[in-house]
């Protein structure tokens, strides 16, 4: 097990490195630069800022530069934001993500195996098809109209909640809502398939034959296999959920990291960019492995002998 | 078994998910009544005085540093740090009177030194300043900016604490408006010596810097030690990233902020009928138009066709359909409202349209252009919604009135720069102009030879002729009638498309008082007040 799991940790640095290369030249390969603006630099500035990040260097150069700052664990400066390492700024905005993002995690969790799980206990009735209609429209509305929608009626109607922002309990509950929502549906829609496979198994009827309570059949014994698929699907999903997302940041107002991604990229901050991708490849490296723990846990079958 | 571990194990994850959450988000006090929030759009991408460029790093510069000059509420020049200042006869030397008694935000004395250094910092080019250029009359200056001398010769001096000289290469009235730009603020030796921490720099404005959460808030609290701080009445300014326009109303709806950076065009109906009182819409130093590229065909050597486009174009339908109000139609380059200039509106533009629409015509098939063979156009612009609609609208206008078939080319930013840059694979392409100063010149460079943002590619010895005799006169009425002079020739060449001006646009809570409209859209803190109703007292 522990092997298994070093060999597990031991394959993420060639992926992370490889994830690095490729962003590294893609993003050199992109036209235009970092301090191509509106406003053109006097060509002499231009020269003065290239060589203060050493874009005068030969890129296999600039490329060596940066793997030896990595291997430091120093990102380098940030391109766009004067003054600030992208470490720091990485630093500052990582925790809002996760914050919004496992707020995000818990309740699409939660509400996505219940209702899944309801929907299919009542396989082919009315609940089911009216869950499963709720899951299609969660699925299909992105956030970018589901979260002005969650303002208009919390913040502006009801005046519950902040319309934006961020410093309060309070301003994490939009956000969190609007990104769970399409992960609520696609949980929903998960968890009622395999739980649906799962309660028609033999097993489950030898347990209602022996006259166990439907309570007892549903929780103890079907959801834990029933949720397999859900868990898969889980790893990815936190990751992305984790690191943010830019639609959802831009609309609150969030200081998170969603927006560096695309904003590095549009940009052409390098650098952050570099970072960012770095960054939410480890956080996809990290939960697909605890993935791989936990369905271990759940499921003997793919225990590492 | 594994089931009792697993449901503690949930449980104490739960539990200490809920503890970080606490932990991550510092509690924050409620708002206090004396605070001003204002919708700052794009996140400042730096808050050093010399380097930032954009237009939100210079509404939290102007409240956290002073020029020699300043711009009053209304937009007029009026003395700041200098309380007055005397111009040599020949106009090539301008000598300041600093207040007495200055001090910068940590008590320090701030001396006509400190001034004189913001000044070399900014023509360094070891600083990079994008704004290194537009300080080119000061003597020296353009030498230092090009490396050819170190930026001690700058002619800035400080002959005592209170006293500051300026020497100028040439004659130059805008310098005194130029030096209230944030890019010309004193720098205290400590910034000076060693590069600051982001947020940790002295300034001298009415406001300091408490606090700078990036893309969160930044925080700015009354700065005791300015010289005019008695006047001052609001004791916390926040300045808030909103990027989303449509976020950013329903944030000022909700009470979350009391000054919008802007407000969306598509809301424009919905805001004049219910926050009508609130909107404030004013002409801004900009210009959106269309450049056309003289360099390679269809435009090269073409000013009729040119011309015959920038007439097929009816401003009024985009200005009121597609920008819903929030602008006002150009069919020239300079922006009503610039001082010491008139409009120089060609005389078509006053035709009713459909004489507008024959003279059109006529232009286009004296280019050569038919119904059978017509003109075959590229219509670049950069990704947004806003330009799309534009176009499409300016590509019907064309096919229309003159049966021209234009490609629309979508680009991203910096491949959109790029090429309109370089100038080789473009034809028609969006354009826009900001000032940096409200002076005509500014926009009138645009179009010179050299000019690095020339994406015509306009070269016309007339012109460069008229702005060279602008540069060489002090007399502001003849500088005036050769700026002057030089737009409507250029206009009469079509090298560029006008097609609206810019309009500041923002939702101002009834609470704010002082709030005053100017075309250069400069707003500090400091000229602010904040009505307190007898059941909210301030």
């Amino acid at each position: 097990m522990l092997n298994h799991a070093w060999r597990r940790l031991l394959t993420a640095v060639p992926t992370l490195l490889v994830l690095v290369t490729v962003t590294f030249f893609l993003m050199r390969a992109a036209p235009g630069g970092p301090f191509d603006v509106e406003r053109v630099l006097p060509p002499e500035i231009e020269a003065t800022l290239a060589a203060e990040f050493h874009l005068d260097e030969p890129l296999w150069r600039q490329y060596g530069r940066y793997l030896v700052g990595l291997a430091r664990g120093d990102l380098g400066p940030s391109f766009q934001y004067e003054g600030f390492r992208v470490s720091e700024l990485i630093a500052k905005g990582a925790p809002v993500s996760a914050i919004v993002g496992f707020s995000a995690l818990l309740l699409a969790l939660s509400a996505g195996v219940g209702l899944g799980a309801v929907a299919a206990i009542h396989r082919g009735s009315a609940i089911d098809r009216g869950v499963m209609l709720l899951a299609l429209a969660g699925l299909s509305i992105p956030p970018y109209v589901t979260a002005p929608l969650l303002i208009l009626l919390f913040a502006l109607g009801l005046a519950w909640l902040p319309a934006g922002g961020w410093g309060t309990v309070s301003s994490v509950i939009l956000p969190a809502i609007a990104l769970a929502l399409p992960q609520v549906a696609a949980i929903a829609r998960l968890t009622r398939g395999s739980l649906a496979d799962v309660l028609a198994a033999p097993y489950i009827r030898t347990a209602r034959a022996k006259g166990l309570p439907e309570r007892v059949i549903v929780l103890r014994h079907a959801l834990k296999p029933g949720l397999l698929p859900v868990l898969s699907y889980l790893g990815p999903a936190a990751a992305g959920l984790m690191t943010g997302s830019v639609v959802v940041e831009q609309i609150f107002g969030i200081p998170g990291i969603g927006r560096y991604f695309v904003q590095g990229a549009l940009n052409r901050d390098y650098t952050l960019v570099l970072g960012v991708v770095l960054f939410y490849g480890a956080v996809v490296i990290a939960f697909n492995f605890l993935v791989d723990l936990a369905y271990g846990a759940l499921d003997p079958r793919v225990r590492p002998t | 078994m594994a089931t009792g571990h697993d449901r503690r194990v949930s449980g104490s994850v739960a539990v200490s998910c809920l503890a970080a959450l606490l932990l991550w988000i510092p509690a924050i006090a409620a708002t206090l009544p004396t605070t001003l929030r204002i919708g700052n759009g794009n996140e400042p991408e730096s808050l050093d005085p010399q380097r930032a460029t954009g237009v939100s790093a210079g509404n939290v510069l102007r409240d956290l540093y002073e020029g020699l000059t300043g711009i009053s509420p209304t937009g007029e020049l009026i003395p700041a740090a200098a309380e007055s200042w005397r111009l040599r006869e020949d106009g090539l030397e301008i000598t300041f009177r600093l207040r007495a008694g200055l001090r910068w935000s940590n008590g320090d004395a701030l001396t006509a030194r400190d001034f004189a250094a913001g000044l070399r910092r900014v023509v360094d080019p070891a600083t990079a300043s994008g704004y290194a250029r537009m300080f080119g009359v000061i003597a020296g200056a353009t030498a230092i900016a090009e490396g050819r001398q170190p930026a001690s010769m700058l002619g800035v001096e400080a002959p005592d604490d209170q006293t500051l000289v300026i020497r100028l290469d040439r004659p130059a009235p805008q310098l005194l408006a130029l030096l209230a730009h944030p890019a010309a603020s004193p720098v205290h030796r400590l910034d000076l010596a060693a590069a600051t921490k982001p947020g940790g720099r002295i300034g001298n404005g009415a406001y300091r810097l408490q606090r700078w959460v990036v893309q969160s808030q930044l925080e700015l609290v009354r700065n005791p030690a300015y010289w005019n701080d008695a006047r001052t009445t609001i004791d916390r300014v926040v300045y808030l990233p909103t990027e989303d326009l449509n976020s950013e109303l329903k944030r000022y709806r909700a009470d979350e902020l009391d000054v919008t950076t802007s407000v969306p065009a598509t809301q424009a109906a919905w805001i004049r009928a219910n926050l009508g009182a609130e909107l404030h819409v004013a002409t801004y130093l900009g210009s959106y138009f269309y450049g056309l590229n003289v360099t390679q065909a269809p435009f090269k050597g073409q000013p009729g066709l040119r011309r015959a486009l920038s007439m097929a174009i009816d401003r009024e339908v985009i200005v009121n359909k597609v920008l819903n109000g929030l602008a006002a139609p150009a069919w020239s380059f300079v922006p009503p409202g610039t001082r010491d200039y008139t409009p120089q509106v060609p005389a078509w533009a006053a035709w009713p349209r459909q004489r507008q629409l024959i003279e059109a015509r006529r232009l286009y098939a004296a280019a050569g252009y038919t119904e059978a063979r017509p003109l075959e156009v590229e219509l670049r612009y950069n990704t947004s919604d806003d330009h799309k609609r534009i176009a499409v609208v300016v590509a019907a206008m064309w096919k229309q009135a003159l049966g021209v078939r234009v490609r629309l080319v979508n680009e991203e930013w910096k491949v959109f720069l790029q090429n309109r840059k370089l100038r080789r694979v473009t034809q028609a392409f969006r354009n826009t102009w900001i000032a940096d100063a409200n002076d005509a010149m500014d926009f009138a460079a645009l179009l010179t030879r050299d000019h690095p943002r020339n994406d015509s590619g306009y070269d016309n010895p007339a012109y460069e002729q008229w702005l060279a005799a602008a540069t060489s006169v002090a007399q502001p009425l003849a500088r005036r009638s050769a700026l002057q002079a030089a737009e409507r020739a250029m206009l009469d060449d079509a090298p560029i498309v006008p097609i609206y001006f810019y309009a500041s646009k923002h939702l101002v809570k009834p609470r704010v008082r002082g709030w005053h409209d100017n075309i250069l859209d400069w707003h500090y803190s400091k000229d602010l007040r904040l009505n307190c109703a007898p059941s909210a007292p301030c």
